[in-house]
């Protein structure tokens, strides 16, 4: 990962960043998808899209409605099963640098031309001794339908 | 060795301890209760309980408190609450209170459950940020504040902290008695520096 992350991060008091790939191409009719890279702060890991507790907040990535793509799934990597110090069982989380997948439809009546799709990614971080309120970051994903 | 080089050694030191360790003040336990004359007055404030019920911090007056910044979904601060339940049990006829600040965003709704599944026995309150800006802005949790009998701040834990670290203290904090009858007045200025912890000096003190 970049050098310039540390930066990024310390912009908001994020732990996470999420940045959608330079321009998702979608034809009408079809469906398409976007890999998310994420990268979590070093020293710092999020809930996964699956908590191991009810009380956990999990990882979610929601698109705001308008756009000419129709959201569906969302793809979450496997997680991983970490033991810390303030947890008597591994819990299910997410570190380092990893990708969401996002998918969509494109309507066959959609539009043809550029567009942006905004979602937010909202996640709630701890590193071994303290969590963190939960937070949100913006994905703004530029598409053009063909 | 010479002055020059050992200088290089203690810097190396240093730079490789904040590489491996962190220097973020999130990670800063407070070791020991500060000295009288390096505590400032806990701000006041006035919250609701399960009950509906307004609590305020000068309510606790004379009495050695035990404040809680935490939230459902911390871990850490998961860890902590049985010991603080224990002391609660232990110390309640000696003068001394916990009192828990939950930070979830959903208030009592994710409270109430939890409190009830864990049988938390001492009081809780829901924050906010208002609250939080006034110790400082919280922003790690737990954050817990000791509070002596003159409603001033002994201590400042950010992040899972020893149980018998919490014990030790509350103990010296129970053996002196109040110097003012235990007034809590004022209100702590406003935050600023870390990213992490901005609990701005003045209301800490030396950790």
């Amino acid at each position: 990962m970049c050098l310039c992350l540390p930066s990024l991060w310390a912009q908001g008091n994020q732990y996470l960043i999420a940045q959608a790939p330079g321009k998702l191409v979608a034809k009408r009719g079809a469906s398409a998808e976007a890999k998310i890279a994420v990268s979590v702060e070093p020293g710092f890991h999020v809930n996964s899209n699956t908590p191991s507790d009810a009380y956990l907040i999990p990882l979610k990535l929601t698109w705001a409605s308008g756009g000419a793509l129709e959201p569906g799934e969302i793809v979450f990597p496997k997680p991983q099963m970490e033991k810390y110090e303030f947890s008597d069982k591994p819990l299910s989380v997410f570190t380092g640098d990893f990708d969401l997948t996002a998918k969509f439809k494109v309507p066959a009546g959609a539009s043809q031309g550029p567009g942006i799709m905004l979602g937010k990614l909202r996640y709630q971080a701890c590193n071994n001794n303290s969590c963190f309120p939960p937070k949100t970051v913006e994905v703004r994903l530029s598409y053009q339908v063909q | 060795m010479s002055a020059l080089r050992l200088g290089a050694v203690l810097l190396t030191g240093f730079v490789l301890g904040c590489v491996i360790y962190g220097c973020s003040p999130a990670r800063v336990k407070a070791a020991s209760l500060k000295p009288d004359g390096e505590r400032h007055t806990a701000p006041d404030f006035a919250l609701k309980d399960a009950d509906g019920k307004t609590v305020r911090l000068s309510d606790y007056k004379g009495k050695v408190v035990l404040l809680d910044f935490w939230a459902t979904y911390c871990g850490p601060c998961k860890i902590e609450i049985p010991w603080f339940m224990d002391f609660e049990r232990k110390h309640k006829d000696q003068g001394f209170s916990v009192l828990g600040i939950d930070m979830d965003d959903e208030g009592w709704d994710a409270v109430k459950p939890f409190v009830s599944d864990v049988g938390i026995n001492y009081r809780i309150v829901v924050g906010n940020d208002s609250t939080a800006d006034k110790f400082g802005g919280i922003e790690a949790l737990p954050t817990t504040f000791l509070i002596d009998r003159d409603g001033k701040i002994a201590a400042v834990h950010v992040g899972l902290t020893s149980k018998s670290e919490f014990e030790n203290a509350i103990d010296q904090l129970l053996q002196t008695p109040p110097h003012n009858g235990g007034i809590i007045e004022g209100r702590a200025r406003p935050a600023g520096g870390s990213r992490r912890v901005s609990l701005p000096a003045e209301l800490v003190g030396a950790r």
